[in-house]
C-alpha cells in the first residue's frame, strides 16, 4: 500500500513537473523569439555598415577594372556577335534595330 | 638641455610632418578614389573607331564616334555617330539572292542626369538602311545603397522597325524598295542589374534581361529548302521562310572581375539565355588585362558560345509546307563558336593640348570561329557527289578588327 501511495505521489510529483518544465520552456523560447525580433527590428533601423571602406576602394577606380573602359568598342562587338547568334541581351548594354548582315 | 630641448623640437616637428603627408595621402585617396559605379557620371571623352568585319563572304567596314560630355556636375550628354559599309556575298544571298553593297548609319544620343544616389539615364538610337528603319528608346534608373558598394539598375527599352524588301528595277538596275512589301516589328525589353563590391579586389555584376517582340521577325531575302526529287541535281526546291509572329527571351548572366596583387584584373562572365522559339544558349568568356611599360595596356579574352537550333529551324524539311513555321536562318541553327581577341592601347599626351587630359591608341583583334551542326553548305549540292542534306556542315571564320583613338578632355 505504501509502495502504491509512493508511486501514485511520484506519478503526480511527475505529472506536475512536466506542465512546469513545458511552460518555463515556452516562456524561454518566446523571450528568445522576442530578443531576436527586437535585434532585427533594430539591425533593420541602423544602416549596413560597408564592409570595404571609401579608402579601401581604390583598385576600383583603376581602368582597368571597368567593365566598360572603351564603350564604343564594346558595343560594336556586341552587336557584330549578337546579330550572329540567336543569344541576346543580359550585357548591360543597349543596341539599336537590326544591320542584321 | 638646450640641446635636448631642440632634439625634441626637431622630433615633433618631423612627426608632424610625417602625420601631415599621411593625412594628405589619406585626403589624396578620398578624392581621387571614386566608387566605379552609378552614382558617378562617365568621364569626359571621345573615342573615334574604325571597323571591320570579314568572313563568310562579308566585309563591313565603317567608322563610329562617340562623345560623352558632361553639362554640369549633374548632367551628362553623349551621341554615337556609326556607320556600316557593306559588301556581301554571303553563303545565304549566293543561294537565294544577289551579291550587294549597301550602307547603314545609326545615331544615338542620350543623356544621364545624377541625383543624390540615383542616376537617371533617357536616349534614342535611329538607324537606317535602305531596306530596314529602326528607333530605339531606353529609360533607366540606378542607386547606389550599402555604403555606395552596392548599385542596383533598371531599365526599359522599346523599339519600332519598319522592314521592307528590295528588289532590282529591271530597267535602271538598281536596287529599289519592292512597294508590296512593308512590314513592322515592335520590341520591349526589361532588365535588372546588379553591382556588388565584394571584396577591395574583386566586383561583381548581375544582369537579367527579358525582350518580347511582335510582329515581322525574319528576313525577307533568306529562304528554307526543301527536298524536292524532281530538281535534278541540286534535289531541293526554295521556298518562303514562315517565322512566329511573337517571340520572348530571357537572359541572365552574372561577371566577376578580380583585381590582381601586381596590378592587373582578370574577369569571368557567364550567361544563360532561352526564348520561346526553343532556343538556350550558354555563354562563357575570360578575359585578362595587363598594364606593362608605364604606357601600355593589353587585354586577351576568350568566348565560348554555345546554342541549339529553334523548334521551328531546319536546313532540309522533308516537303513543302510542312509545318506552320519554318526557317533556315543561320542564327537558328545549332552552333558553336570560339571567339579569340587580343589588344593593346597605347596611352599618350598631348603637350600642345593643355585641355587635352589624356589619350589613347588602341587596336583589338578577334578571331571568330563558328562550327554550325546542322547548317549546311547547300551550294555543294549537285556538286562533286554531294546531294541535297548530305553537303559539309558550313564552317564561319570571320576577323574583327577595331582601331581607335580616345581622348579625355
Amino acid at each position: 500500500m505504501a509502495d502504491l501511495q509512493e508511486i501514485i505521489g511520484r506519478g503526480l510529483r511527475s505529472s506536475a513537473n512536466p506542465v512546469k518544465s513545458c511552460a518555463k520552456r515556452m516562456t524561454s523560447a518566446r523571450m528568445v523569439l522576442v530578443a531576436v525580433g527586437v535585434g532585427l527590428l533594430l539591425g533593420g533601423c541602423s544602416p549596413i555598415q560597408p564592409w570595404v571602406k571609401p579608402y579601401e576602394r581604390e583598385h576600383f577606380a583603376d581602368p582597368i577594372m571597368s567593365f566598360n573602359r572603351d564603350p564604343v568598342s564594346d558595343t560594336y562587338l556586341e552587336h557584330v556577335l549578337e546579330s550572329r547568334e540567336g543569344a541576346r541581351g543580359a550585357t548591360g548594354g543597349i543596341g539599336g534595330g537590326c544591320g542584321c548582315n | 638641455m638646450q640641446l635636448t630641448v631642440l632634439r625634441k623640437g626637431i622630433r615633433i616637428f618631423v612627426a608632424g610632418l610625417a602625420l601631415q603627408r599621411h593625412a594628405r595621402t589619406l585626403l589624396a585617396l578620398c578624392l581621387c578614389v571614386t566608387p566605379a559605379l552609378a552614382g558617378v557620371l562617365p568621364d569626359d571623352r571621345t573615342d573615334a573607331l574604325y571597323h571591320r568585319y570579314q568572313g563568310g563572304g562579308i566585309t563591313i567596314q565603317g567608322p563610329s564616334v562617340l562623345i560623352q560630355k558632361k553639362i554640369t556636375d549633374n548632367f551628362a550628354l553623349n551621341y554615337n555617330f556609326y556607320q556600316d559599309y557593306i559588301t556581301s556575298a554571303s553563303i545565304d544571298v549566293k543561294l537565294s539572292a544577289s551579291p550587294y553593297k549597301e550602307k547603314r548609319t545609326q545615331h544615338s544620343g542620350g543623356f544621364q542626369y545624377l541625383h543624390g544616389k540615383s542616376t537617371y539615364s533617357a536616349g534614342i538610337i535611329s538607324g537606317s538602311e535602305p531596306d530596314y528603319k529602326a528607333n530605339t528608346s531606353y529609360y533607366s534608373v540606378s542607386q547606389d545603397m550599402f555604403g555606395d558598394l552596392t548599385t542596383v539598375s533598371l531599365g526599359y527599352r522599346r523599339g519600332w522597325d519598319n522592314v521592307y524588301r528590295d528588289i532590282k528595277d529591271v530597267a535602271t538596275g538598281r536596287l529599289e524598295n519592292d512597294p508590296t512589301f512593308h512590314q513592322q516589328a515592335d520590341h520591349r525589353g526589361y532588365s535588372l542589374a546588379l553591382s556588388q563590391i565584394l571584396t577591395r579586389n574583386a566586383i561583381l555584376n548581375l544582369n537579367y534581361e527579358a525582350i518580347t517582340d511582335q510582329g515581322y521577325l525574319g528576313s525577307p531575302y533568306r529562304k528554307i529548302r526543301y527536298s524536292d526529287p524532281t530538281v535534278p541535281g541540286k534535289g531541293f526546291t526554295l521556298a518562303d521562310q514562315i517565322y512566329p509572329g511573337t517571340r520572348t527571351s530571357s537572359a541572365a548572366s552574372g561577371t566577376l572581375k578580380y583585381f590582381l596583387p601586381y596590378r592587373a584584373a582578370v574577369s569571368g562572365q557567364y550567361r544563360y539565355f532561352r526564348d520561346t522559339w526553343g532556343i538556350v544558349g550558354h555563354t562563357v568568356e575570360l578575359g585578362y588585362t595587363q598594364p606593362a611599360l608605364g604606357h601600355w595596356i593589353f587585354d586577351g579574352s576568350v568566348r565560348f558560345y554555345r546554342q541549339n537550333a529553334a523548334s521551328f529551324y531546319s536546313d532540309l524539311f522533308p516537303r513543302a509546307n510542312y509545318s506552320n513555321f519554318m526557317a533556315r536562318d543561320r542564327e537558328l541553327a545549332a552552333f558553336h563558336s570560339l571567339t579569340l581577341g587580343v589588344g593593346a592601347s597605347y596611352e599618350f599626351h598631348v603637350p600642345s593640348a593643355p585641355w587635352i587630359n589624356k589619350s589613347s591608341l588602341n587596336i583589338h583583334y578577334s578571331r571568330m570561329i563558328i562550327d554550325y551542326s546542322d547548317f549546311r553548305n547547300a551550294l555543294y549540292a549537285g556538286q562533286d557527289g554531294f546531294t541535297a542534306g548530305n553537303e559539309p556542315l558550313y564552317q564561319l571564320n570571320a576577323s574583327i578588327l577595331q582601331a581607335f583613338v580616345s581622348i579625355w578632355f
